[in-house]
Order: structure tokens, then C-alpha cells, then sequence
């Protein structure tokens, strides 16, 4: 599974996105490439990915796509991540 | 690339800034002091937060500011600027604002070690209301430590 984590300068948020989703998916027990992108890439990167995490300010430019597209809201807070990956990927 | 050790320079307590755009030059003006980014860095970041909105504000009360690698940084570097009074960036969740984290990064390639060291320490909850609350570099030292 691919993972996909946005913000403007692909530094830094997405980086802290990337760092704690991947603390959250071993903690869950799930495989996947998590990988950090800005928003300018999002076409080539996401185009492959099942989830895409990032904040409120970019989902109209992440635009159409067949990911799961999760906001969140405090990067620090793990809790939130794992709730909001089990629903995406619990089917 | 993990960042380089914090020191008393690369910390600004109880700033004044009128507002987010203040703030947020209060970190370019320590990235420079520290010599991790030229003078220029500061609106560099200011203008990603114009570009994109506030998505910088990644957590309650906490902005980590930063721009793209580029000729304004010259090294890996983190400033810790606290605010005499809170400023709204217009998050909807995340404002008001008291702790303004800025972050210069030399090669995105490698500073993932970097975030890992900041998320060590701000996933804990109270690391942000602690920071804010220090009056002395020595308490914010500490804090950061934790990681």
C-alpha cells in the first residue's frame, strides 16, 4: 500500500505526517510506503496511492482522485492519525 | 540528517509580533542570527503561508514555519520563537498561536531525521503549552531535550 502525505514545500508538515503515520501503521500493524510530497507533484505521486494525508487548505488542489483523502487536523496527535487510518483502512 | 544541537541563540522568548506575518519574521530573524538562512528566508516563509494558507499551524497553538530548500537556507537549522501575545493565522482549528517553530532545511532528501527529532518531542501534548509557558532558553532546552 502507498501512502501519500502533502503540504506546500514537501518538507517539514508532510515530513512530520510521514515521520508519525509511520509510527501509527507498525503500531497497527500495516504495511505500506509512506511517502512525503508538496502539493506541486501531487499528480505523478498520488497517482498510485491509496490514502493521501494532509491539511484542510489543500484538498481542492489535490483535486480528483481514487484516494482516500484524510485531513488532519494536529499532526502531533497520534490518536487522531490512528482513528482516521483504521477507518480509511479498515474494510 | 538530524538537526544541529539547539542553542540559547536559536531561542526568542515572549516576542512581540502584531500578527502572523511578525511572528514569522521573528523566525527568519533568528535563522539568520544562527546562520542557517539569509536575511531573505524569513519572507520566503511568509509567502508559503500566502501561497497555501495556514496549514503551516500543524498542531494547537503551534506554526512550524519553513520554505523550500533553496539559496536562502545555509544550513540545517530550528528557531524557537515564543509570542508575548497569541496571533491568529486563520487556521480553523489550530489558532491562536503562542509557539512559532522555524525550519530551514538545506535538502529535503534528508530531513526526515530532523522532523522525527521535533515529533519526538511534540507528540507529546505538553510540550507546546510548556514552551510557551518558559521564560528562561535553559527551560526550553530542556524541553526540547525530551527528544
Amino acid at each position: 500500500m502507498k501512502i501519500v502525505t502533502i503540504c506546500g514545500a514537501g518538507i517539514g508538515s508532510s515530513g512530520i505526517l510521514k515521520v508519525n503515520a509511520e509510527r501509527v501503521l507498525r503500531r497497527l500493524d500495516i504495511e505500506a510506503d509512506v511517502v512525503a510530497a508538496d502539493i506541486g507533484s501531487i499528480a505523478q505521486v498520488a497517482a498510485d496511492a491509496q490514502v493521501i494525508l494532509t491539511s484542510a487548505e489543500f484538498v481542492d488542489a489535490i483535486g480528483k482522485t481514487f484516494a482516500d483523502v484524510i485531513v488532519v487536523e494536529n499532526y502531533f496527535d497520534t490518536d487522531e492519525l490512528t482513528s482516521k487510518l483504521e477507518a480509511a483502512l479498515g474494510d | 540528517m538530524a538537526l544541529p544541537p539547539l542553542t540559547a541563540d536559536a531561542i526568542e522568548l515572549r516576542a512581540d509580533a502584531a500578527d502572523w506575518r511578525a511572528a514569522v519574521a521573528v523566525a527568519g530573524r533568528v535563522l539568520s542570527r544562527i546562520g542557517a538562512a539569509t536575511d531573505a528566508y524569513g519572507a520566503e516563509m511568509v509567502r508559503m503561508i500566502d501561497e497555501h494558507g495556514p496549514y503551516v499551524v500543524i498542531a494547537p497553538g503551534l506554526a512550524l514555519a519553513h520554505a523550500r530548500p533553496g539559496p536562502e537556507v545555509r544550513a540545517d537549522g530550528l528557531a524557537i520563537v515564543t509570542l508575548a501575545t497569541p496571533v491568529s493565522f486563520g487556521h480553523p482549528h489550530n489558532d491562536p498561536v503562542s509557539v512559532v517553530l522555524g525550519l530551514a532545511i538545506a535538502t529535503a532528501d534528508e530531513h526526515l531525521a530532523a522532523v522525527a527529532e521535533l515529533a519526538n518531542v511534540f507528540n507529546d501534548s505538553s510540550a507546546i503549552v510548556d514552551l510557551a509557558a518558559a521564560t528562561t532558553a535553559a527551560e526550553v532546552l530542556e524541553i526540547m531535550r525530551a527528544s
